[in-house]
């Protein structure tokens, strides 16, 4: 029940004029900046409600007296970034890859936008200084190309991908499982013969036998003194180059029971001049031929 | 001029005000989900997940993969030339719960599907640092072990009530489907016709047996795949 406002006589400030059972209380009322901005805020948000999408409706929604929408905002600065990217784009497109290369210009430009795009969609397999992971995932700074290090290999490779099951024009190559096809010994032998490309084998004996082995199961793809053969993806034996490892174990597991690498296509996901300016930047990384 | 102290003293006013604030608080959070159908667009390819996608996402919500990971590409440019198109709401139309997730310690995974291979996945789930040096996510070996799937028709019947459109032939058919999608030998003809770009593979180099590895990486490898974003016009965008 209010009673009377009087002045307190310890704070010197007012009450609010309620007293219960002697208790009385003190009137410190919201700091006047306070409450204005609060005021401000609610009419603030009032404008903002009638100005952008608010109000969900029974078909629909009050779109605003702006008519602004994120999804017109974003295509148009979607658009407006392609516009300014066109010009140079449209070159990559259209000139020669070789050119590409040749060309200051469109070589910085190329090499430029293609770190960003590598980063973002090549390095987690490929490494970011693209040195290749251990377990299939090939180097892409060395000369020892799998699929053809030309300019025209590494487009047709990153567009297609290897080995996916997504584009019909991917890399195919399969390599059989020779454990079901040959003994343990027989495999044993193939590998010491391997080994001997690199002049690693211990056993002439076994390497004489794999000689024969390799020569009606691993020649086709591999090449007759393990040089590779890029046509079907064959990877080079006779070099320090294992995907996956290169240690007597390692190369028998493979033969065993191969492991094989498989990239998804880019084409679709990535602009096509992105694909080429990739191309052009992983041919200078160390390795292009 | 109705003072404080009448309705602190009448406790029926009180109960009938109360109330009347309460509901308009509720309206204003549930009529908008009578209309919920008007902001999912009307794009085509986004069906109910197969059965062994599904259990991988229950994998993926047991481990808690959301707490590091997002699932939703929001209309920014830079996430646009990162990740690809913005996410619809019709892609998660079927998510019970979405998982576009509110934190990302790791990448957007959104669009994830396809961009890398199996063996990656694999690999990356084993041991992520043997892959990505600089990744702070924990390994995840343990997911070898099989996959425990005997209830995935109770998920499908579940999820059913809730307005998945499982059909009772996909329901019936589950356990099949399940095996199937995780063996590319086998014959997925029927797979393919119930769920359109499902992938099918041996997904963790283990032929004999469904794992969870084989779950959640054919979970993974769907993400964002099934709408066809050359093909979709402004018209089908507007909400």
């Amino acid at each position: 029940m209010p009673t009377k406002i009087e002045k307190d006589a310890l704070t010197g400030k007012l009450t609010t004029g309620h007293e219960w059972d002697g208790i009385k209380e003190l009137n410190t009322p919201l700091p006047k900046w306070w409450l204005y901005i609060l005021y401000a805020t609610i009419i603030w948000a009032a404008v903002w409600a009638l100005l952008f999408p608010s109000f969900p409706g029974l078909s629909g929604h009050f779109g605003g007296v702006l008519g602004w929408t994120k999804r017109e905002d974003i295509a148009r600065e979607v658009a407006a970034v392609a516009d300014a990217r066109a010009p140079m784009f449209e070159r990559i497109r259209a000139t020669d890859l070789e050119e590409i290369r040749r060309d200051p210009t469109l070589l910085r430009f190329a090499t430029a936008g293609a770190r960003q795009a590598f980063a973002d969609n090549c390095a987690p397999c490929h490494g970011s200084g693209a040195e290749g992971r251990p377990g299939g995932f090939p180097a892409l700074i060395d000369d020892d190309w799998i699929w053809g290090g030309t300019l025209e290999d590494i487009v047709t490779t990153i567009r297609h991908g290897i080995r996916n099951t997504v584009d019909d024009d991917a890399r195919q190559s399969q390599m059989p499982a020779y454990g079901q096809l040959l003994t343990r010994r027989e495999i044993e032998d193939v590998t010491e013969y391997v080994l001997s490309f690199s002049g690693r084998a211990t056993d002439a004996e076994a390497a004489k036998r794999g000689e024969t082995i390799y020569a009606e199961n691993c020649v086709a793809c591999h090449g007759e003194q393990g040089e590779g053969m890029r046509a079907v993806g064959g990877p080079r034996l006779n070099d320090a180059i294992w995907l996956y490892g290169g240690s007597r174990d390692q190369i028998i597991a493979q033969i065993t029971n191969p492991r094989m690498g498989v990239m998804p296509p880019w084409q679709g996901r990535l602009d096509e001049a992105i694909i080429r300016m990739l191309a052009v930047y992983v041919h200078t990384l160390g390795g292009g031929e | 001029m109705l003072r404080h102290e009448t309705i602190e003293k009448n406790v029926i006013l009180l109960a009938v005000l109360t109330l009347i604030t309460v509901s308009i608080g509720g309206l204003v959070q549930i009529v908008p989900l009578f209309t919920i159908e008007t902001t999912i667009e009307r794009v085509e390819g986004v069906r109910p997940y197969s059965p062994l996608e599904l259990a991988g996402r229950n994998i993926y919500i047991r481990e808690g993969c959301y707490v590091c990971h997002s699932q939703m590409v929001r209309p920014f440019r830079d996430e646009l030339e990162r990740y690809g198109h913005y996410s619809l709401a019709a892609e998660s139309m079927y998510d019970r719960p979405f998982q576009w997730g509110s934190k990302r310690t790791g990448p957007d995974l959104a669009r994830v599907g396809g961009k890398y291979s199996n063996e990656w996945h694999y690999q990356h789930l084993i041991d992520p640092r043997s892959v990505v040096p600089e990744s702070i996510m924990p390994p995840y070996g343990f997911l070898v072990r099989p996959l425990k799937f005997d209830d995935i028709e109770k998920h499908m019947r579940a999820l059913q009530r809730l307005g998945v459109p499982y059909t009772d032939e996909m329901i019936a058919n589950a356990r099949a489907d399940l095996v199937a999608q995780a063996n590319p030998d086998a014959d997925t003809a029927g797979l393919l016709a119930r769920y359109p770009k499902a992938v099918v593979g041996d997904f963790d180099r283990n032929m004999r047996v469904v794992t969870e590895m084989d779950a959640l990486i054919a979970y993974l490898q769907m993400l964002g795949t099934l709408v066809n974003f050359a093909e979709v016009t402004p018209q089908q965008l507007r909400q």
